[in-house]
C-alpha cells in the first residue's frame, strides 16, 4: 500500500511501487489533467509539484511520492484562479492545450520563487517544457502578467 | 444586407424542428448519404459542400447551445464556427453555450480539419443556419404581436418592437418560430455591421484547458476499460516473424498478448487509410504503465518484409502498388535524389521557349535545395478509445476527419455506418497526422478480438517511429540571365520520397515568359502523410530561398523582384491557370515592407530575411530579423502579413500565426527524421529536436489585410515561407547560403570563424 497526498486528499493505492506518478494520477486515480508527452523527462506536459518542487512525473516513482504532497493541475487552486490561470485565460494562451497544464505547474513553481521574473529567468525555467503549437511568445507574456496579478494581490 | 439563395437547396436542406418540452432547433440535412460519401472520398472541397452547417438549439428558458461540426486540433474552430453562427443569429455571445457536435455527416457537413479549410467550408451555410433562425424568430414575433415584420428588430437575443415598446426574448419565441415554413432566401448581414465576428473571442474551451479538465483522447475513461499498446517492427520494410510472449504474460496486469492482421490480403484502402504495418503485435493489461513494462520482456523475431503489395482504391477501380521492401537509409535516400535529379522527369508545365532562354543565357544560376522526412510529433500521441460489440462500435478519440475512417471500419468490423459511433474528443495537436486513422481501426479491432472495451495508447516512441511522415524532398532551381541581368528563363526541378513537391502553377510561374517546372519521385516503404500545408512547407523554403539569390544577382531589393514580377503577372500573365491573386500577393509583400520598415536605417543592426507564399487560398509573408544571442544567430522578431479575407477571431488568429512561425522556425532550424537501416534514428524528444522558450522570438507581430473576401484559410499558409525568410535572414548574419534543411548544424559555431572561411571558399 502506497499512501498519498494528492491536492489534499489522501490515497492509499496498491500498486508497484515503481509506476511513475504519472500513470498512478492517470490510469489509477484518475486525475488525467497532467499529461503524458514522451516518457523520458524531455517535454515537462507530465509536470506536477511534489513537496512544492517541480517535479516531471513521468520519471518520478509513486513510491518516491509516499507520504508526501502532491500538487497537480487540478489542485493548483481552488477555484481555478491562481493568478497564473487567471492570466493564461486573459491573454488566451492556449491553441490544443495539451501542454498548458505541465506549463503552468512549472511557470508556478518559478513565480512562487522568483515575484518578478525576468524573460531571461523564465526562459531558464521553462525550457523543459516544449509547446509543439508554439505558444511560447504567449506563455512568457502571462507569466509576466501573473506576476503582476500576484504582487498585487 | 446581402440576398443569400440558400445554397443548402441542392444537395441538402435546412430543416427546423420543434424541440421536446418546446424551442427551435435549426439543422441541415443531407438529401442522400451516398452523395455525400461521393463528395467526401474526393478529398476537396465540392462547391455544395456550402450547404452544411452544425445545429442551433434554443430553448424556452432561453438557452441557446450551438454545435460545433469541426473537430479541435488547437486551431480554435470550437470558437470561431459558433461565433459565426451567433453573429447572423444575433445572439449575445457571453450566453451561447457551445458544445462539440456528434459525428454526423448527415446533419453536420463534412466534419474535416485540415486543408486550412474549417473556416472556409462553414463560412456560409452557418452564416445561412443562424440567418435562417433569425429571420423565424422574427417572423414569430411579428405573428405574436400582429406587426410587420419590418418594424421589428433582433439583437443579443432579444425581439424588439421600438414602436409599442415590446420585447421578447428568443427563447419565448423559439416554439412558435419552430412551427414556420423555413426561409429558402436568407439576409445575410453586411461585414461592416458585424459585432462577433472580426471581434476577439475568448476560447470557449480555455477555462476547462487550465484547470485540467478531461478534453483530449487520452483522458477518455470508460468502466472496465483495458489499454492496449503495439510493438511495431523496428524498421521500415520489416514485418513481424514469431514471437514468444510468455515472460510478458507473466508480467503483472497484462491480460492478453496476441497477433492481429490489420488489413485482409486484398483490402482496398481508401486515401486515408495508409498503415505502416500489418501484422500488429498487441499487448494489452489494466494500466498503461503495465503494458509498457510488459513489452519489454517481449520475445519478438522480425524478418525483412520484402516487397509488397497494396491495393488502393480510385475512381477508376483498385489500383495495385508494390511497396519497396529496401532498408532505407538517410544517405542512401540522398544518393537516390541525386541520381533521379538528373534522369528526364515528368513535364508539369511549360511557356514560352525555357531550352532556347537558358542556352542563350549570358548567366545561369543553379541551386539545389534538400528537406528531410518530418515526424508531425502531435503533443498528444496517437490513441483511441474503442468498444466494439457484435451489434455496434464506439470510438473516442482525437481525430481530424471521421467522416473518411467511417467507411474504412465498416468494412473492417462489418458494422454499417449507423452502428458505429465516432467521438471526437479535442486534440492535443494534429499538423495533418490525424487524418490517417489506422489507429482507430487498430483499437475497433483489439476490442472486438478482446471483447472489452479498450483505449489504445501509442508511446512517444511508437509515435515518432510509425511514419506518416511529411516526404523528402529535394528541388534544383535555375535561373536564366541576360547580359543585362533581365530574368529570361526560369526552371524548377522537384522530387522526393515518395512525391515532389512541385506547385506548377503557383507564383512565379505566370511572371516568366519560358517557364519550365517538371517533377519526379521514388517509390518508398516509408509512409507519408499530409503535414501542416503539404508540398508547400518545401517547395516555398526551395523557392523563397531562390529568389534571394536571384534578387542579389540581378542587383535588386528581394521584395522589388517579386513585385515587379507580380506587376507583369497581373497586367501581362504569361500561360493558363495561374493559381494566384498578384494584387494579394503583391499586397502581402506591401504590407510587410511597410511594417517591418524595410531597409530603414534604425533596422541596420538586423540581418533580415524575407519570404512570401500563396497556399491553401491565402498569402502570408514573413520578415524575419536575426540577431547574435551568446555567438550564435537567433530570430529575435518577426513581422508577418496575412491576407485571408474576413479574420473571424482576430486575437487567435494572431496565435495560430504566431504558433506557425514558431513552428517554421524551430523545423528549419532543427527538424529531421532520418533512417538508418530502415529504422528511423530519432524516436522521442531527446534527439528529435523541437523548438523551446529560448528559441522562440521576442516579438511576432502579425498584421491582417483588412478586405471582405470570404474566409480563405489561415492554419496552413503562413507556416511555408517562414523556412525562406529564416534561410535568408541566416544568409545575412553568417554570410552563408542554407540550402539543406534542418540548417542548425550548418551554422557556424562561435569561436569557429574559420570554418565559416572554409565554407566560402
Ligand atoms: S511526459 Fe514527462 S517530461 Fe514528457
Ligand atoms: S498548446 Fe498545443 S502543445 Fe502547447
Amino acid at each position: 500500500m502506497i499512501k498519498l497526498n494528492i491536492n489534499n486528499k489522501d490515497y492509499e493505492l496498491d500498486i508497484d511501487p515503481n509506476m511513475p506518478l504519472l500513470w498512478a494520477l492517470r490510469d489509477v486515480i484518475g486525475l488525467v489533467g497532467t499529461k503524458y508527452g514522451c516518457g523520458v523527462a524531455q517535454c515537462g506536459a507530465c509536470v506536477v509539484h511534489l513537496n512544492g518542487e517541480a517535479v516531471r512525473s513521468c520519471v518520478t516513482k509513486v513510491s518516491r511520492a509516499a507520504g508526501q504532497s502532491v500538487v497537480t493541475i487540478e489542485g493548483l487552486s481552488p477555484n481555478h484562479d491562481h493568478p497564473l490561470q487567471q492570466a493564461w485565460l486573459e491573454l488566451d494562451v492556449s491553441q490544443c492545450g495539451y501542454c498548458q497544464a505541465g506549463q503552468i505547474m512549472s511557470a508556478a513553481v518559478l513565480l512562487k520563487e522568483n515575484k518578478n521574473p525576468t524573460d531571461r529567468d523564465i526562459e531558464l525555467a521553462m525550457e523543459g517544457n516544449i509547446c509543439r503549437c508554439g505558444t511560447y511568445l504567449r506563455i512568457r507574456k502571462a507569466i509576466h502578467l501573473a506576476a503582476a496579478i500576484q504582487n498585487k494581490d | 444586407m446581402n440576398q443569400s439563395k440558400s445554397t443548402t437547396s441542392r444537395r441538402s436542406f435546412l430543416k427546423s424542428t420543434l424541440l421536446a418540452g418546446g424551442g427551435l432547433m435549426i439543422s441541415f440535412s443531407w438529401l442522400s448519404k451516398a452523395g455525400l460519401a461521393g463528395a467526401l472520398s474526393e478529398h476537396t472541397l465540392p462547391a455544395e459542400w456550402h450547404g452544411l452547417t452544425g445545429y442551433i438549439k434554443i430553448t424556452p428558458d432561453n438557452i441557446i447551445k450551438i454545435l460545433n461540426p469541426n473537430p479541435e486540433f488547437g486551431q480554435n474552430v470550437m470558437t470561431s464556427l459558433p461565433m459565426i453562427v451567433a453573429e447572423e443569429l444575433e445572439a449575445d455571445w457571453k450566453k451561447i453555450i457551445v458544445e462539440m457536435g456528434p459525428h454526423d455527416n448527415i446533419k453536420l457537413g463534412p466534419q474535416f480539419t485540415g486543408g486550412s479549410n474549417s473556416v472556409r467550408m462553414y463560412w456560409k451555410p452557418l452564416r445561412e443556419a443562424g440567418a435562417a433562425a433569425r429571420q423565424m424568430l422574427l417572423q414569430a414575433a411579428a405573428q405574436t404581436w400582429g406587426v410587420p415584420i419590418t418594424e421589428l428588430s433582433a439583437k443579443d437575443g432579444l425581439i424588439t418592437h421600438t414602436t409599442s415598446g415590446r420585447s421578447a426574448t428568443y427563447g419565448s419565441l423559439a416554439s412558435k418560430a419552430a412551427t414556420l415554413p423555413v426561409p429558402t432566401e436568407v439576409k445575410l448581414k453586411e461585414a461592416k455591421d458585424f459585432q462577433i465576428v472580426r471581434h476577439s473571442q475568448k476560447n470557449v474551451e480555455g477555462e476547462k484547458v487550465v484547470s485540467g479538465k478531461p478534453l483530449f483522447g487520452l483522458d477518455y475513461r470508460q468502466e472496465g476499460m483495458l489499454y492496449a499498446m503495439i510493438q511495431h517492427p523496428p524498421a521500415f520494410g520489416m514485418k513481424l516473424q514469431s514471437f514468444d510472449a510468455a515472460a510478458a504474460l507473466q508480467m503483472p496486469g497484462i491480460t492478453d498478448v496476441f497477433k492481429l492482421q490489420l488489413y485482409a490480403e486484398d483490402f482496398e484502402q481508401g486515401g486515408f487509410d495508409t498503415r505502416t504495418f500489418n501484422d500488429l503485435l498487441v499487448v494489452v493489461g489494466k494500466t498503461t504503465w503495465e503494458v509498457m513494462n510488459a513489452r519489454k520482456k517481449l520475445v519478438v523475431q522480425w524478418a525483412a518484409a520484402g516487397d509488397s503489395k497494396d491495393f488502393i482504391a480510385g475512381r477508376n477501380g483498385k489500383r495495385e502498388v508494390i511497396v519497396p521492401g529496401a532498408l532505407e537509409s538517410t544517405t542512401t535516400q540522398l544518393a537516390d535524389m541525386r541520381e533521379y535529379a538528373r534522369k528526364p522527369s515528368q513535364e508539369l508545365r511549360k511557356d514560352g521557349d525555357p531550352e532556347t532562354a537558358f542556352k542563350n543565357a549570358a548567366q545561369v544560376i543553379e541551386r539545389t535545395y534538400t528537406a528531410p522526412f518530418l515526424a508531425h510529433n502531435c503533443m498528444e500521441p496517437m490513441n483511441f478509445f474503442a468498444h466494439v460489440t457484435s451489434e455496434k462500435a464506439l470510438l473516442a478519440g482525437p481525430l481530424q476527419a471521421p467522416g473518411w475512417i467511417e467507411p474504412t471500419l465498416s468494412k473492417l468490423l462489418n458494422l454499417p455506418p449507423e452502428k458505429i459511433e465516432i467521438q471526437m474528443t479535442r486534440m492535443g495537436g494534429g499538423f495533418g497526422r490525424r487524418a490517417y486513422g489506422h489507429y482507430l481501426s487498430e483499437a475497433a479491432l483489439i476490442s472486438k478480438r478482446i471483447n472489452a472495451p479498450v483505449h489504445l495508447v501509442y508511446s512517444r516512441e511508437d509515435d515518432m517511429t510509425y511514419g506518416i511522415y511529411r516526404p523528402m524532398y529535394t528541388a534544383t532551381y535555375r535561373a536564366a540571365l541576360d547580359a543585362n541581368k533581365n530574368l529570361i528563363g526560369f526552371h524548377v526541378k522537384g522530387g522526393g520520397i515518395p512525391e515532389h513537391a512541385v506547385h506548377a502553377n503557383r507564383f512565379p510561374a505566370g511572371a516568366i515568359d519560358n517557364y519550365l517546372a517538371e517533377g519526379w519521385s521514388i517509390p518508398s516503404n516509408i509512409t507519408i502523410g499530409a503535414f501542416r500545408a503539404p508540398r508547400s512547407n518545401f517547395i516555398a523554403a526551395a523557392e523563397q530561398s531562390f529568389l534571394d539569390e536571384l534578387a542579389a544577382a540581378m542587383g535588386k531589393d528581394p521584395i522589388d523582384l517579386r513585385l515587379e514580377l507580380l506587376k507583369k503577372a497581373k497586367d501581362n500573365p504569361v500561360g493558363k491557370n495561374n493559381e494566384y491573386d498578384a494584387d494579394r500577393y503583391a499586397g502581402i509583400l506591401k504590407l510587410v515592407k511597410d511594417k517591418s520598415g524595410w531597409g530603414k536605417p534604425e533596422n541596420k543592426k538586423y540581418s533580415r530575411g524575407v519570404a512570401a507564399y500563396f497556399c491553401h487560398n491565402s498569402y502570408a509573408a514573413h520578415v524575419v530579423d536575426i540577431v547574435m544571442k551568446n555567438g550564435f544567430p537567433y530570430v529575435e522578431r518577426v513581422f508577418s502579413a496575412i491576407d485571408c479575407g474576413i479574420v473571424i477571431n482576430p486575437d487567435a488568429a494572431t496565435n495560430m500565426v504566431e504558433g506557425a512561425v514558431i513552428d517554421g522556425i524551430g523545423n528549419a532550424f532543427f527538424g529531421r527524421l532520418s533512417h538508418k537501416g530502415g529504422a528511423p534514428v530519432q524516436n522521442n524528444f531527446n534527439n528529435y529536436r523541437i523548438i523551446r522558450h529560448s528559441e522562440a522570438p521576442q516579438k511576432i507581430e502579425v498584421h491582417f489585410i483588412q478586405n471582405d473576401i470570404d474566409p480563405t484559410g489561415l492554419g496552413e499558409p503562413p507556416f511555408p515561407p517562414v523556412f525562406g525568410a529564416v534561410a535568408n535572414a541566416l544568409f545575412k548574419a553568417t554570410n552563408k547560403r542554407y540550402y539543406d534543411q534542418p540548417f542548425y548544424e550548418q551554422i557556424p559555431k562561435p569561436g569557429n570563424t574559420l570554418n565559416i572561411k572554409q565554407k566560402l571558399g
